[in-house]
């Protein structure tokens, strides 16, 4: 009798089984990953094929929340550490099993990456309880240790063992070969011309509703063609997709779109060290009321981003929800007047052409819209290449930059955007307008050591405040992200705000 | 004749160099290497390091000369995108720009030959002023629109070719991968090949036509119709062999051109050759992999001008190599 019932339970089993058929799916990014190793380069394309081939203690969810994954759960010991406790029997794809040691060897390794170890700074190091639990503990209180979390992608030490070596200008072993705990292994790949990808048979989540077996990413560069490809059906999914192609995809019966509000703002900065006029409040004041940000994200943007008044976007801990955009010329003309600058001013004015979406466009709305507060602009546009090494030497007096935070925290953008530009701490690092308030940088400190998350929303939105009415920058927009996909393909649940669709648990009909 | 191609080794040699000494005095124009190379919130000092790994804090002529040195041996640097020998990664991405270009050759001189000639004999003819037309408006469409609208026709809209790619490959003796030998590769280059030739078409066509209309003006031909040779014969024969000189001699050249024009066309159709390579190399400020690339295009336009001479040579004996005694 016994012995039936476990019968019947296993073909019950495998019948609930074959109803999820096995998919494949092809996508289409605009690039692919520069390396297989998930910690040679901090970027878009590195973080997406992580989420892919590795699996991260903790993860974003659709509402910016923190979602286990290889840890089940974690809790605050003291001041200073946070304990996780991690999945148990969770495979990588050499078959060996992940423990605490492997965590901890990530996270050393992490803090050698030149281009994470700044993410990780606040961190003294991982110290092993058992072999599920793993203490990670920081330089005094840290309130960013789950934020962080979502960067540590557990590697399989022994498969790295002796040849780990990150190599950021030539070839190493773990650039070309991977060993993670993800849901897909990488089958072949073709730098720039396409990245295989199978599921992995023992994948630990057994309850994700994923059903892709294969994938291939292909990487097509120009946006006409990546949407071409989609609608024509030799490829299933794409992203990014340019504003200007909406219109195409919302028209065609096989393919429809996914867009949400993205995290990455876009500002102007002043150069307070260039222009003395703009050492003056009133004269910044003046050319944030004469922007008419609602304008740039209707006619340039064509709907595609929400319209900003500060640095942090809606989700954000510092998002302050009363400091919206200003527009309103009288009161601009009226500030530059009282500043005694109404004969105007003649500036130079540099932005990227390829970096941000339309990009230079916005530029010149801007130049436009500043002409009319009697503010001559010297407008110049280049590849963004050519872009980095003028911003480094601030060589405009505005200077265009967009910012999406590491940590998706909002200090992140007062450290490296508004902070006065301090050399030892690498603070305002990309602070070409030079605008400096030490009382906000007070704040900054303040909250990067404030656990308690009601106290660090008050601190980060009194810094918003601040820059806000001193008009330390002139925020435009956050970006929106866009995806589209082939109708049979069920994207709405796997895109985020960080712009990593969790292909793992993608269905595809 | 070892003497003339000896003087054209020599010729070559001297292209390279210059273009390696010019190639290397505008890579500063580029952008900074080390942008693309790290994320946004590494800071100065640890781009220092690197930099200075890498060799880009020496003085230019120290770095061109520790290039040359290396390049003597067959070494022209790392490609920091690849993170393979920047020769490596071109000559991997060869056969795909060499097949594009040879398909686009093939129609090119398929069409424009007997379309030419029959613009020629048949100047007044409503298909033969079509013609005309329609070449004039191939040379002032962009390829970027003819590509675009080729993919948005028959990619999208009828579904007869494939968008993007190469398709399936097998790979040949010595690694070649080619396209040619399975019907999704050969269906895969249908477009690139059409787009890359739209440059081209019109202009041969109008060659032909031009070159035919003026040795159909010349005696022989007169005396070849007196003689009672049939008009085929006059045309096809004795006219069309004349045409073909000039028509070599630019033909050479502009397949050298043609390779260039695949670097619009390649990138529109994400064909994975050197054209498309070389523009995101311009990108990424991939600085090895730029030169590595217009080195090999210049050994490319000097082996065709070498070849298209000796044809030449061959095919009208009145004329000498300089060099060949």
């Amino acid at each position: 009798m016994e012995r039936k019932t476990l019968i019947g339970a296993l073909l019950w089993g495998s019948l609930a089984l074959s109803t999820a058929h096995a998919a494949s799916l092809k996508m289409a990014y605009d690039a692919d990953p520069v390396s297989l190793d998930p910690h040679e380069q901090l970027s878009g394309g590195t973080l997406q094929l992580s989420h892919m081939v590795f699996d991260s203690l903790v993860r974003w969810d659709a509402d910016l929340q923190f979602e286990p994954r290889l840890a089940e759960r974690w809790e605050r010991v003291d001041e200073n550490t946070m304990r996780f406790y991690l999945r148990q029997g969770v495979k990588f794809h050499s078959g060996r099993e992940m423990s605490a040691e492997d965590v901890k060897w990530t996270f050393d390794r992490l803090k050698e990456s030149p281009d994470f170890k700044g993410v990780f700074s606040n961190f003294s190091g991982a110290n092993v309880v058992d072999a599920h639990t793993i203490d990670l503990v920081t330089n005094g209180p840290f309130p960013l240790v789950l934020h962080n979390a979502t960067y540590i992608f557990p590697m399989d030490r022994e498969f790295y063992a002796g040849k780990a070596e990150i190599v950021k200008n030539g070839d190493s072993f773990a650039s070309r070969n991977v060993s993670g705990t993800g849901p897909y292994t990488v089958t072949y790949r073709e730098q720039g011309v396409r990245v295989e990808f199978e599921r992995f048979a023992d994948y630990w989540d057994t309850a994700s509703p994923g059903n892709v077996e294969t994938v291939t990413l292909t990487p097509i560069k120009e946006d006409p063609t990546r949407v071409a490809a989609l609608l024509s059906g030799d490829v299933d999914f794409i992203a990014p997709v340019a504003p200007t192609d909406f219109k195409r995809i919302e028209s065609s019966d096989n393919a429809r779109l996914v867009t949400m509000a993205g995290t990455r703002v876009i500002t102007f900065q002043m150069n307070q060290n260039r222009v003395e006029a703009f050492k003056d409040a009133r004269v910044r004041q003046a050319i944030a009321y004469a922007i008419n940000n609602d304008g740039i994200v209707k006619r340039i943007m064509r709907g595609f981003g929400t319209t900003a008044g500060q640095f942090s976007p809606a989700g954000y801990l510092g998002h302050h929800p009363d400091l919206v955009p200003r527009y309103d010329l009288d009161k601009a003309n009226a500030l530059m007047a009282e500043a005694g600058y109404a004969d105007g001013l003649n500036i130079t004015m540099m932005a990227p052409n390829n970096r941000y979406v339309n990009d230079d466009k916005i530029a010149e709305a801007v130049a436009g819209m500043l002409s009319k507060i009697n503010i001559t602009v010297d407008l110049k546009t280049m590849p963004k290449a050519q872009y980095w090494p003028q911003f480094d030497a601030r060589a405009a007096d505005m200077m265009m930059i967009g910012w999406h935070s590491d940590t998706e925290d909002s200090n992140n953008f007062y450290e490296f955007l508004s902070a006065c530009p301090n050399a030892d701490t690498g603070w305002g690092q990309y602070n070409s307008g030079n605008y400096c308030n030490p009382e906000a940088d007070a704040l900054t400190v303040q909250a990067n050591a404030e656990t308690d998350p009601a106290k660090r929303q008050a601190l980060m939105q009194q810094i918003e405040k601040i820059v806000y009415d001193e008009a330390g920058f002139i925020p435009l927009h956050w970006q929106n992200l866009a995806w589209a996909a082939g109708n049979h393909v069920e994207i709405e649940p796997v895109p985020n705000a960080m712009n990593f669709p969790y292909i793992g648990d993608l269905v595809v009909k | 004749m070892t003497n003339f191609i000896f003087q054209r080794l020599i010729q070559g040699v001297i292209v390279m160099l210059v273009i390696s000494v010019i190639s290397f005095a505008i890579q500063d124009q580029l952008g900074d290497p080390l942008r693309e190379l790290v994320g946004q919130s590494v800071s100065e000092s640890e781009r220092e390091v690197l930099r200075e790994q890498m060799g880009l804090n020496d003085p230019l002529w120290q770095q061109y000369f520790r290039f040359l040195g290396r390049a003597v041996q067959g070494d022209l640097g790392q490609s920091y995108f690849y993170k393979e020998p920047a020769l490596d990664v071109i000559l991997k991405k060869l056969p795909a720009t060499l097949e594009l270009v040879l398909c686009a050759t093939l129609i090119i001189a398929l069409i424009s030959v007997p379309a030419g000639v029959f613009c020629a004999i048949k100047p007044r003819h409503p298909v033969a002023r079509a013609i005309m037309a329609v070449s004039l408006v191939g040379i002032s469409v962009p390829v970027f629109l003819t590509a675009i609208g080729l993919i948005y026709l028959f990619s999208v809209e009828l579904g007869w070719a494939p968008s993007y790619g190469r398709g399936e490959l097998v790979t040949l003796w010595g690694g070649w991968r080619t396209g040619l030998l399975t019907a999704d590769g050969l269906a895969h280059l249908i477009l690139p090949s059409i787009t890359l030739s739209s440059i081209m078409l019109p202009l041969f066509i109008r060659l032909i036509r031009g070159e035919m209309l003026e040795v159909l003006q010349s005696d022989y031909i007169r005396f070849a119709r007196a003689k009672g040779i049939s008009a085929q014969r006059v045309y096809f024969v004795h006219a069309l062999k004349n045409t073909l000189l000039p028509v070599i001699t630019v033909g050479g050249v502009q397949i050298g051109t043609l390779v260039a024009y695949t670097i619009l066309t390649e990138t529109v159709f994400q064909w994975p050759g050197m054209g498309f390579i070389f523009l995101e190399a311009v990108n990424r400020v991939d600085t090895p992999l730029l030169i590595a690339y217009l080195i090999v295009v210049s050994v490319i336009f000097v082996i065709t001008n070498t070849l298209v001479d000796m044809i030449y040579g061959l095919v009208n004996p009145t004329v000498r190599l300089t060099g060949v005694k």
